[in-house]
């Protein structure tokens, strides 16, 4: 059964008695839902809404928790990198330490990973590389979802003129593929840093995430709710983010949330190939680029910045996949 | 239908110019000044800086510019290079590669993800759907140049069965390797996306309908299942060729492989303008195409979509 805090956690209907209107409309709903369909069955499906749904779901994943968990410990990694190693990622001591093997009894130490060409401790690098990537993919997914939520509610809601330009608008952005145009953007800036690349993927990748909440928009605008919302003489903000905009916004977090791992990805690629993020900044991306010229005689200098990047992606996806399977009620 | 398509080639104008400009603005917008950079180390006579800016229109305002590329390009002038070989010649000569490359692993995307995501669609929580979930998540998270290297060192170096990069870009069997690299990635989103969209249709009414007059097992998942699920994968499938090509950027830089991505990655490196946007515009050309052939295949699979 329904727990209270569950239902708290996501309002789908405005508490009544907040305000005259507010009171008036869900007195109206209630009365008229109760006329057309079983009072039982509208009890339940007021108690468990799809948000406590979903979390009741995901809380019995264990793909779900093994993510988040991988997740959480990227993002301490990210803030706190001085916790999970003694090692200075930019000291570099040719003489003692070039291409030195990874060595296991040092474990958690310096020489873990061990060494790349310019002998600078492989595993310290790893671990300060996280913050490069998980600042632009969770910037970035913030940035496209706030960009793209608005522009495709604004594009849904209205309708007719503003949707046709705002439509030709996103479609403009749609055509430039992401990789391509953030090559272009970046190649003009004259210091690339986290921020000109947060900037760069924003600008390009918020289409996506405006095309599906304009479709979410125009599905749920139908609502009688809505409708009844209306009628009632709520606004259009209010009815823009009190009414459309919870019923909305699922799809949008699937999306976003998916698209977290591709953002990560999309920054190595750009690092990877001299166009993204710089030295002295500390990248994954620019650990594999410079490990391209050791591969034959030292793989390990390319494995382990690759799979850290490859285990950050995975872990979004999968929660990405795990909370998409959660809010869709079709594959249930 | 005749009028749907109107209105759908008459929507791709405002977009087809939109998207040049944009990236008109974002090439020709850079800091950085192409024309003093030919020159390198050597100092550039302003005269000469001037006459080259001048032959190249580089000293008329942005919007003047693009009008005259424009006016240019409908006569089938892509315009020429700082170099001084015309952008058409240089496309003509790397478009075929990227081309056979990105068709290679468009036909390999679409037989082996189809086939992935039809078995694990049909069989949910069996061995084979496991192993294609697994399977997928692991490609989608390893980044492109990272799989990249692995093939080539597995492939290349441990087996010998091919050589590391391309020798010859012009021999199709030397492409095989980069176009399954190139194709990995949308291969294991079709895979996804067709086992998600046979396990939705699988319960839809039709398909119970289907079953109960009798009709044999094959031309159900074949005549009903298939035709449906398939609408959401040609989607995907229309918007992936664009992909595919920018995709093949880093595929072909890693590979060798003497393409577009290639041509057009030096192109951006050494602020060639003329080629960047010569080349991008071909790329939204096509794009804007495909997307058209997918709205168009949408009635042809599905006999509920009437354009009026």
């Amino acid at each position: 059964m329904p727990d209270i805090h569950d239902e708290d956690s996501y309002e789908r209907h405005p508490k009544p008695g907040v305000d005259r209107l507010d009171f008036a409309g869900e007195q109206g709903m209630a009365v008229e839902q109760e006329t057309l369909v079983e009072p039982d069955v509208v009890k339940r499906e007021q108690a468990r809404s799809l948000w406590g749904d979903a979390w009741r779901d995901l809380r019995r994943r264990p793909i779900f928790l093994i993510s988040v968990l991988l997740i959480v410990l990227l993002v301490l990694m990210a803030i706190f990198p001085w916790a999970f190693t003694d090692a200075n990622p930019r000291k570099a001591d040719l003489v003692h330490d070039y291409l030195k093997r990874p060595d296991w009894t040092d474990f958690f130490g310096a020489g873990w990973f061990g060494y790349d060409a310019q002998g600078r401790s492989i595993y310290a690098r790893v671990v300060y590389g996280a913050r490069a990537s998980i600042t632009v993919g969770i910037v970035v997914t913030v940035g496209v979802t706030l960009l793209g939520g608005l522009t495709g509610m604004v594009a849904g809601y209205f309708g007719g003129a503003v949707d046709a330009v705002i439509s030709r608008i996103i479609d403009i952005f749609f055509g430039i593929p992401l990789l391509l145009g953030a090559l272009v953007l970046l190649n003009g800036f004259a210091s690339r840093t986290v921020w000109a690349v947060v900037f760069a993927l924003v600008v390009l990748g918020w289409t996506q995430i405006a095309r599906v909440m304009r479709g979410a928009v125009l599905t749920v605008k139908q609502s009688d709710y809505v409708v009844a919302g209306r009628a009632l003489g709520a606004g259009t903000g209010r009815l823009m983010f009190r009414h459309i905009l919870p019923n909305a916004v699922a799809p949008v977090i699937v999306v976003a949330t998916i698209a977290l791992g591709g953002y990560i990805a999309t920054e190595a690629t750009l690092s990877f190939l001299g166009i993204g993020l710089q030295e002295p900044t500390i990248s994954w991306g620019i650990d594999i680029s410079s490990a391209q010229k050791v591969i034959r005689t030292a793989p390990y200098v390319m494995f382990f910045p690759a799979a850290a990047l490859s285990i950050t992606v995975l872990a979004f996806i999968m929660m990405g996949d795990a909370v998409r399977d959660a809010l869709d009620p079709k594959l249930r | 239908m005749g009028s749907y398509v109107l209105r759908r080639v008459l929507q791709m104008i405002p977009v087809f110019f939109g998207t040049t400009f944009l990236i008109f603005v974002m090439v020709y917008t850079l800091p950085g000044d192409p024309v003093v950079a030919l020159f390198g180390d050597k100092a550039a006579d302003p005269s000469v800086v001037a006459n080259i800016k001048h032959t190249y229109y580089l000293d008329q305002p942005l919007w003047k510019q693009y009008l005259h590329y424009m006016g240019n390009l409908f006569q089938g002038d892509f315009g020429t290079s700082f170099t001084g070989r015309p952008v058409a010649d240089i496309m003509a000569d790397a478009f075929p590669v990227t081309i056979r490359l990105a068709l290679l692993a468009f036909a390999f995307e679409i037989v082996v993800g189809l086939a992935f995501g039809v078995v694990s669609g049909l069989k949910r929580g069996s061995i084979a759907d496991t192993l294609v979930l697994v399977l997928t998540l692991v490609v989608i998270s390893i980044p492109v140049f990272v799989l990249a290297y692995i093939a080539q060192t597995v492939f290349a170096t441990n087996l010998g069965w091919t050589t590391p990069t391309v020798q010859d870009s012009y021999d199709l069997t030397q492409l095989v390797l980069p176009a399954v690299v190139l194709a990995s990635l949308s291969l294991a989103f079709v895979a996804r996306l067709t086992r998600t969209s046979i396990g939705e249709n699988l319960r839809a009414d039709y398909i119970r309908t289907a079953t109960a007059k009798g009709l044999p097992r094959r031309t159900i998942i074949t005549r009903h299942l298939l035709r449906n699920s398939l609408i959401p994968v040609i989607t995907f499938l229309g918007t992936d060729l664009g992909a595919l090509m920018g995709g093949a950027i880093v595929t072909e830089g890693i590979f060798n492989v003497q393409g577009i991505g290639n041509v057009l990655y030096r192109a951006i490196n050494q602020k060639e303008g003329p080629t960047v946007v010569g080349i991008v515009t071909v790329l939204v050309i096509i794009y804007l195409v495909a997307s058209l052939l997918v709205d168009l295949l949408y009635a042809v699979l599905d006999p509920r979509i009437r354009y009026a």
